[in-house]
């Protein structure tokens, strides 16, 4: 790192060499400005967008938390009551925030190790490979509305395909994205079907890892479980870290599934698609971006309210992202 | 199956060596390890297979069977499939989803790739930063931005209601793709630039003859990605495209399907696989792309 802050910085010649004039450094600067130039020209689209769509939204956000916005009257200043609401008057903000942590917990930690049980798995399975692969792969590409909407049939109480098999098994059959208990773990069993990416990524590591480590720990009389613990584990250590920081930023953002499903399970018609209130049944199923979405735009108008809860969120996925970075110099690629 | 068992017991009969009782425990312990294997891969591809298998089944029911918790359908219904098709408005939402991928998809591809070649490429002061910067808009989650974007695009350019929104912004890079196809293009020898530059090729010119070619497979990557992005997108077209039925794309329109039309689920189950299909199809066209690509994201860096 610090190598590349000596490259990077406008005068990589010492003071002495320019005090005397070396005919390199004046050839060197224009190589530099040079490249600048060239590198800020490819950027500049780029640099265009993240000024409109990311600092100026950003710094807007920070200024209407302090404001009162309907959206139609101008707004007023008025200081931290937005943030005062939010944080100890509303009465869906502290449920969104447990019932995220909770997909965060959960979700996230039942994600990597399926996702690491399927990719051992597939790299173990010698006839029929490419099958095995595709199978588990496919569900992962199942656009998320659509694949919310296909389990909110195939687990409906009522006439559901898995209810009617439990029964058949004289198994419990639960109330599924009906019941507050269970539509949470069942939105978790969605997210498992989709664990297409992990094994993918998992599998690449697996295959990475020296086949030597393996037959020397073999050699040393180590059983499965311990050459799982001795070698695989250390191995990927690195690809399950960035599991589960891109998990937690992912699922920090989590909303299309827990807004359909909802949706469909309550039955609520909704032509514009605005008149589903979140959470069903009885809130389970709130997280913190369907209340930025609630605050913001159903109902409410109350555009103040709703940067705070975007704030909130951006202080999360910030904080996961520094970590990623810091975790993972190599995400930044210097070489 | 007979194929890989004798296979892994090719030894016992190649090798003329004594056939030990120690071996002849290697040769089950295989087997049986073969076969925990494949009925574990067995058990898994049912988790992952039977809820298509179910939904197939149940969009193939009459109105009547659907509301049943029949597993069969007693007829065939195939109709079902173009009776979908009569749903107000289901046309349209094919229309616009296709609009908005694929434009969405070439503008993205288009905006990202000198961006990606300047950060992997040249050597220049705040190059650390616009990469953290990067990092950073892939990271953002699309809500904490939402609400000013939204003002921008109703009050000030009054084109809310349509699929603009959502696709210019486009074509000022995407930070995923500028990420993967920067991540790629480290692995590229600067001997090659070099050689491209002693011919007298310009930066541009060395991007689109040298770079381009070579970065074939990161870019069909991006690609298909990006594709994946806007068929699937329902956060954008919630806040932006709500408002107006005639600009919704599939992915929106298909969650007012069950209850708005009151249909059954034979036909939004039948809907519901009609917008699996594209995503489907263009995995199996593309699948080695698209598994690099996704490993790219994991590995690579």
């Amino acid at each position: 790192m610090s190598s590349t802050t000596a490259e990077t910085g406008p005068s990589p010649t010492p003071p002495k060499a320019r005090a005397g004039k070396s005919p390199v450094a004046p050839a060197l600067r224009r190589k530099h400005r040079r490249e600048l130039r060239v590198a800020l020209a490819f950027l500049s689209p780029w640099l265009i967008g993240f000024a409109i769509f990311f600092a100026y939204p950003l710094i807007s956000t920070v200024y209407f938390s302090f404001m009162h916005y309907d959206g139609y009257n101008p707004p007023s200043f008025v200081g931290l009551k937005n943030w005062t609401y939010i944080l100890s008057e509303n009465p869906y903000f502290w449920t969104a925030m447990r019932n995220t942590l909770w997909l965060v917990v959960v979700m996230v930690t039942l994600r990597v190790i399926f996702g690491l049980g399927i990719g051992m798995l597939i790299t173990k399975i010698k006839t029929g490979a490419g099958f095995f692969r595709t199978a588990f792969y496919l569900p992962y590409l199942a656009p998320p509305v659509a694949a919310t909407i296909g389990f909110a049939f195939l687990l409906n109480p009522g006439t559901g395909p898995v209810n009617h098999l439990l029964g058949k098994l004289g198994l419990p059959q639960p109330g599924w994205f009906n019941d507050p208990n269970w539509s949470k773990p069942s939105l978790v069993l969605l997210a498992l079907w989709g664990i297409g990416d992990l094994m993918v990524i998992f599998m690449a590591a697996l295959l990475d890892v020296p086949t030597e480590q393996y037959e020397a720990a073999s050699l040393d009389g180590a059983g499965p479980f311990q050459r799982f613990r001795y070698v695989t584990l250390p191995n990927i250590m690195p690809i399950i870290m960035f599991a589960v920081v891109t998990g937690v930023i992912q699922t920090l953002q989590y909303y299309t599934q827990a807004m359909v499903a909802g949706q469909v399970a309550s039955g609520t018609l909704s032509g514009s698609g605005q008149n589903y209130f979140p959470g069903y049944p009885g809130g389970s199923t709130w997280t913190v971006p369907q209340l930025v979405y609630n605050l913001g735009f159903q109902s409410n108008d109350d555009i103040g309210a709703a940067c705070v809860v975007s704030l909130v969120l951006f202080v999360l996925a910030m904080a996961f992202t520094s970590l990623l970075m810091r975790r993972r110099a190599g995400l930044m690629g210097d070489d | 199956m007979s194929d890989t068992l004798t296979l892994d017991s090719a030894p016992s009969t190649s090798a003329p060596a004594p056939r030990t009782a120690a071996h002849r425990r290697a040769v089950r312990q295989r087997r049986l390890n073969w076969i925990a294997v494949h009925s574990l891969g067995i058990a898994a591809a049912l988790f992952f297979l039977l809820p298509f298998v179910f939904l197939f089944l149940t969009s193939l029911m009459s109105d009547d069977q659907s509301l049943s918790a029949n597993l069969w359908p007693q007829h065939w219904v195939w109709s079902n499939y173009v009776n979908v098709f009569k749903v107000p408005g289901f046309t349209d939402w094919w229309k616009n989803s296709i609009e908005y991928s694929v434009l969405g998809t070439v503008l993205t591809v288009a905006s990202s790739i000198p961006a990606a070649y300047a950060l992997a490429k040249f050597r220049f002061p705040g190059r650390r930063v616009a990469m953290m910067a990067v990092i950073s808009m892939m990271m953002l989650p699309p809500q904490v931005i939402i609400v000013p974007m939204y003002l921008l695009w109703t009050n000030q350019l009054h084109l809310t209601g349509t699929i603009w929104p959502l696709v210019i912004p486009m074509a000022f890079g995407d930070a995923f793709s500028i990420f993967l196809l920067r991540q790629f293009l480290l692995t590229i020898p600067k001997e090659y630039l070099d050689a491209a530059k002693v011919d007298g090729c310009g930066e541009f010119t060395t991007l689109r003859r040298v770079v381009l070619p070579m970065i074939k497979p990161a870019v069909s990557a991006v690609a298909l990605f990006q594709f994946f992005y806007c068929w699937n997108d329902f956060f954008g077209p919630q806040i932006y495209l709500a408002q107006n039925p005639g600009a919704w794309t599939v992915s929106y329109g298909l969650q007012t399907f069950h209850s708005a039309h009151h249909t059954d689920w034979n036909l939004t189950m039948a809907a519901t696989l009609l917008v699996m299909a594209p995503v489907i199809i263009v995995f199996f066209f593309a699948q080695k792309a698209f598994i690099e690509g996704v490993t790219l994201t994991g590995v690579k860096g």
